[in-house]
């Protein structure tokens, strides 16, 4: 016998379920879409040739060595900068105002800096830094991303620690510990994972932009190890040669973009498999 | 409000004239009793009844919140614990506390237990070490996890989980443990192991227990309070209270015609 209740619920529930497959499998359909012409298009272009030589003038062979080691200076850079400084923003959001009109003003600043177009902070910078010292260089570009870490840090590490339950602070406090220990030593440790992905998140998001670099640190033909200078990186080099005419260029515009998802699903999987050892 | 006390035994905590505010509500009316020294008092009431709040003034835990006020006095050892000199971290540490649900802290059995001691002493490795097994004996949880001190908290069942921050509280050598529903989240056996263990601690400590379970609160205490809407009904020895009440309320609850 079937209840009719029952049976409308279960009408429901299929047809909820059919949405939301349809709209999974949409999205992933784009994204192997994605993936799948960033092998095709990049992986017949990666040699050793892409790691050892510079970015090529037109008509020249070379690789993109220049335009990895740059991209790995200024993101690591701008990770270091923006983590410390995102974490602690986040954390006293989260643990330590209570009262007052810091907290609420930083947060609503911190979502408009969030959902700024990353070309708005290119040209902060370019004012500000560029501008000024007359030259673009690698310091300006990894400020540049440093201000793209610091929100999405801020966002995800005040978001990890309100999952936090207050049971596991109060029992801290309990033994008498005072707050920082107990934000150091409790909460961070229980969202550690959270707040790693945060991190994670902001550098697979700095790691393709390309707007801020534009800006600030341009790009490089040539070797330099040298951040007063302007600094070659893969996406304004991807830009740049996606954008020419030249088919070697093309194709090796492909190939850094396949590098940089490679590297960014790396990183995650590293990640992964690093927190799950030491889960507590 | 009918109070009947052994007069023999030591006071450890004096509460006097205390009020309590969540903002507006009023919680705790002018609430009077006094905890005895190496004794169990149990609280008891219905739910809403002021029970844990009160249990929260003696740490002072609800001083989190900004929006939480309490006025009057406890008198700990000859000291007002409410007044604003008092320093909370130390206070906390001298009255241990022990929550409703078990909240292992995200690191290993022995680093639950050393976090406590480690905050206020510091004491070598095999000192350090001799305190964790002293502790966690201490909580009937030693031999279960002996083999595997290095190992999460968090994998513990919720009865042993229970006992590692029974643990983890005495490790730190406060004077009073305060039980708030410690056994309300766990099995029937889980909850008899505790209620054994509470009982032995009181040779050690002064303990205050908040519990739904009435005939816990006969079980383990030797005298209870029973509260209603913010008010001290009736305080006294726990057998007094449970073979004949003086209060009709009191009687009305603990026959369970109320509650």
């Amino acid at each position: 016998m079937m209840i009719p209740i029952y049976t409308r619920r279960r009408i429901i529930n299929a047809i909820n379920l059919t949405f939301s497959v349809l709209a999974m499998a949409f999205g992933l359909f784009w994204l192997f879409w994605i993936l799948l012409t960033l092998f095709d298009k990049g992986l017949d272009g990666i040699s050793v040739v892409t790691f050892t030589q510079m970015t090529p003038s037109p008509g020249d062979t070379g690789g993109l060595l220049n335009a990895i080691a740059g991209s790995l200076v200024m993101v690591t850079l701008a990770t270091l900068i923006g983590t410390p400084i995102g974490i602690m923003a986040g954390t006293y959001l989260a643990e330590f105002s209570q009262r007052g009109w810091l907290a609420p003003v930083t947060r609503f600043v911190n979502d408009i800096l969030l959902s700024a177009p990353s070309i708005v902070i290119g040209l902060f910078v370019y004012t500000v830094y560029v501008a000024k010292v007359g030259h673009f260089s690698g310091w300006a570009g990894a400020l540049a991303l440093a201000l793209i870490v610091i929100p999405v840090v801020v966002r995800t590490t005040e978001d990890m620690l309100r999952l936090i339950p207050n049971s596991l602070r109060e029992a801290a406090i309990a033994l008498g510990a005072p707050q920082w220990k107990v934000v150091t030593l409790v909460t961070w440790r229980a969202s550690r994972v959270g707040i790693m992905t945060g991190i994670l998140l902001a550098v697979a998001r700095i790691s393709g932009e390309t707007a801020p670099l534009l800006f600030t640190a341009l790009n490089n033909q040539f070797w330099s190890a040298d951040m007063n200078r302007p600094m070659a990186n893969l996406p304004v080099v991807i830009f740049q040669f996606a954008m020419s005419p030249y088919e070697y260029w093309q194709e090796l515009a492909w190939t850094g973009a396949l590098l940089i998802t490679l590297s960014v699903l790396g990183l995650n999987v590293a990640a992964r498999i690093f927190m799950r050892k030491r889960d507590f | 409000m009918t109070i009947s006390l052994s007069p023999s035994d030591i006071c450890k905590i004096s509460i006097n004239d205390l009020n309590f505010y969540y903002d507006t509500f009023h919680a705790l009316k002018s609430i009077s009793m006094q905890i005895r020294k190496n004794k169990i008092t149990a609280f008891i009431g219905p739910s809403g009844c002021g029970k844990s709040t009160l249990l929260r003034t003696l740490n002072r835990m609800y001083q989190l919140y900004p929006s939480q006020i309490a006025q009057g006095e406890i008198v700990v050892d000859g000291v007002n614990i409410l007044d604003k000199q008092q320093d909370l971290n130390m206070l906390r540490a001298k009255m241990g506390m022990v929550f409703q649900k078990p909240t292992p802290f995200p690191m290993s059995i022995f680093d639950n237990v050393a976090f406590g001691v480690k905050l206020y002493e510091s004491l070598n490795r095999y000192d350090l070490a001799e305190r964790v097994e002293w502790a966690l004996q201490k909580a009937a949880l030693w031999e279960e996890v002996k083999d595997k001190l290095n190992q999460s908290g968090t994998s513990l069942s919720g009865g042993q989980q229970q006992r590692l921050c029974i643990a983890r509280t005495i490790a730190v050598k406060p004077e009073v443990v305060l039980f708030d529903e410690p056994t309300s989240a766990l099995d029937p056996i889980s909850t008899a192991r505790i209620e054994d263990l509470i009982f032995q601690l009181k040779e050690d400590y002064t303990i205050a227990i908040v519990t739904h379970n009435m005939q816990q609160a006969a079980r383990v205490s030797d005298y209870t309070a029973y509260m209603y809407l913010g008010e001290l009904i009736e305080f006294g020895d726990t057998d007094l209270i449970f073979t004949k009440p003086n209060e009709r309320a009191t009687e009305d609850y603990i026959t369970g015609k109320f509650g």
